[in-house]
């Protein structure tokens, strides 16, 4: 009777267990697919800025010969050596301006290939097409429409850009998601842990007979406690797989297929496997570690040893 | 093997001490009966000994080793020394006895080549060969304290803790259990036990400590459960 009691009582709290650890699995996937995500869209970041965002406010860009003829701005040719002298000794006069970098065809090439890599658009590429371009840091950011009036329209430039304008909307965006991906990840984070130290006090309270053996005959408190983490880390360990397989499909979903972004948005470079990939071994290390930790800080408060 | 020094304990919560400056000694190889009414002290005086608590005043030694300066890891290797046996037997009811036993070298990293040598060993000594295979719950109560018993003894303490070994079972069974620890108590090892059990310490002839509301009143050689009764 007394057996069959105590068996019974086991049973209970293995079931509970179970739903608990489905619970905890599901839980440290989530959090740690979000995390994940929010170190792959900040690789996304910057990997879209490229070389010049955070070097310059304003770009002037001068007119190639294919521009010449494609471009009305530059229906008076390419850019002369003379004109070239004019921008750049009105640029020298210009107080809002701090620096001037010039970047010759060749190294906007160069550059291009570095940002792109071996994308079809830039292997299609060639450096002549490349535009020469004056780089230009203002002393004050809001000032681009001083350099905007002074040199759009003029001969031999075929347009003017203020660099962080076309991309800043676009990278608020991205950090908001990126903030809010991180938010979404602490609270699931906390319900992970929360779960695991509920999953270790109803585990040690269902082998409370087991471990009081164990602590009377002298065990160590390591090996009372050992099947306990164990238990954790292994629930968290499945959770890190799931949210590697996540982060994995959802790259291929968003990227490659179904949304199919790469095919939408094909100016934008994206993010490689290889980003994704080296993002796995931390998220499985985390998986593994988080749920022991939370364990064998749950075990000295609800496991006497 | 044990000495207490002005020992008292008051627990977290409690004005009343549940132990008031004990002092005694027991030697090796003793066999010594604790006795008192409920509240006494007795199970203080014994999870002091196991270290399950730790003495608010006085010293504690056991083993000869002063308990208060033990640092919490090594006291698994203190408890490896001591066998514990207790009124409810606390076995594993889903292992079977052989299981039992075994478990209390498996958790020590004992081998298995001398857990396979040492377990029907001590088995035979408690009565129980030919028991090894069968459920905690399939045997009577005299024998599941036989195999607590074997479990407490298989690792050979040098000091053996009873509480209330004979709490649960009838005078019959009690008297074979008596022989049992008896025997044991003879191959050295020494025994501690409390119990309420007047005609088992009246026969034993044993020491006898007695506690009243936490002090030490009477601590007498080859003595008698108690004066009044």
């Amino acid at each position: 009777m007394r057996a069959q009691f105590v068996l019974s009582e086991i049973g209970v709290g293995l079931r509970r267990n179970l739903t608990m650890t489905f619970a905890v699995v599901v839980s440290v996937a989530l959090s740690l697919a979000l995390f994940g995500g929010s170190l792959l869209l900040r690789d996304q970041v910057s990997t879209m800025k490229g070389y010049w965002y955070d070097k310059v406010n304003v770009s002037v860009f001068l007119c190639n010969k294919s521009d010449a003829e494609s471009d009305p701005n530059c229906a008076k040719g390419a850019v002369t050596t003379e004109q070239k002298k004019q921008i750049e000794s009105d640029l020298d006069k210009m107080s809002v301006v701090e620096s001037v970098t010039h970047e010759s065809a060749d190294e906007a090439y160069k550059h291009y290939k570095e940002q792109f890599g071996d994308s079809p658009l830039a292997s299609s590429l060639t450096p002549d097409q490349m535009q020469e371009s004056y780089r230009i840091k203002l002393k004050d950011p809001e000032k681009y429409q001083v350099i905007a009036t002074a040199f759009d329209g003029r001969d031999g430039v075929q347009s003017v850009q203020d660099q962080k304008g076309i991309l800043d909307n676009l990278f608020g965006l991205l950090n908001g998601m990126n903030w809010a991906a991180l938010a979404v990840m602490a609270l699931m984070l906390i319900v992970a842990l929360m779960l695991i130290v509920n999953t270790v006090r109803v585990s040690a309270f269902s082998r409370r007979r087991e471990t009081g053996i164990m602590r009377l005959v002298g065990a160590s408190s390591f090996y009372i406690q050992m099947p306990f983490i164990m238990e954790a880390a292994v629930a968290g360990a499945i959770g890190g797989v799931v949210a590697c397989v996540m982060l994995l499909v959802g790259r291929y979903f968003i990227i490659d297929h179904g949304l199919a972004l790469s095919e939408k948005l094909n100016l934008i470079n994206f993010i490689g496997w290889d980003a994704v990939l080296a993002k796995l071994p931390l998220v499985l290390a985390i998986g593994l570690l988080m749920p022991a930790m939370a364990a064998f800080f749950a075990l000295r408060k609800y496991l006497k040893v | 093997m044990i000495r207490f020094d002005n020992v008292s304990k008051v627990y977290p919560k409690q004005t009343r001490p549940a132990l008031r400056e004990v002092s005694l000694e027991v030697e090796r190889g003793e066999f010594v009966f604790l006795v008192g009414s409920s509240g006494s002290g007795k199970s203080t005086f014994l999870r002091l000994v196991l270290r399950e608590e730790r003495a608010s005043h006085g010293q504690v030694h056991v083993l000869g080793k002063d308990l208060a300066r033990l640092s919490n890891w090594k006291v698994p290797q203190m408890r490896r020394q001591l066998g514990t046996v207790f009124q409810d037997f606390r076995l594993l009811p889903n292992k079977t006895v052989a299981e039992n036993v075994a478990f209390a070298q498996e958790v020590i990293g004992k081998s298995r080549g001398e857990i396979r040598k040492s377990v029907p060993q001590v088995l035979d000594l408690v009565g129980l060969g030919g028991k090894e295979d069968r459920m905690p719950g399939e045997l009577s109560g005299g024998e599941q304290q036989r195999v607590a018993i074997a479990r407490a003894f298989v690792n050979r303490p040098k000091l053996l803790i009873a509480d209330e070994p004979t709490g649960n079972l009838d005078p019959q069974t009690s008297v074979g259990i008596m022989k049992l620890l008896d025997r044991i108590n003879r191959t050295g090892t020494t025994v501690v036990m409390a119990t309420h059990d007047q005609n088992i310490v009246d026969q034993m002839r044993k020491r006898v400590i007695e506690l009243e509301k936490g002090r030490l009143v009477r601590d007498q050689a080859r003595g008698v459960y108690g004066y009044q009764h």
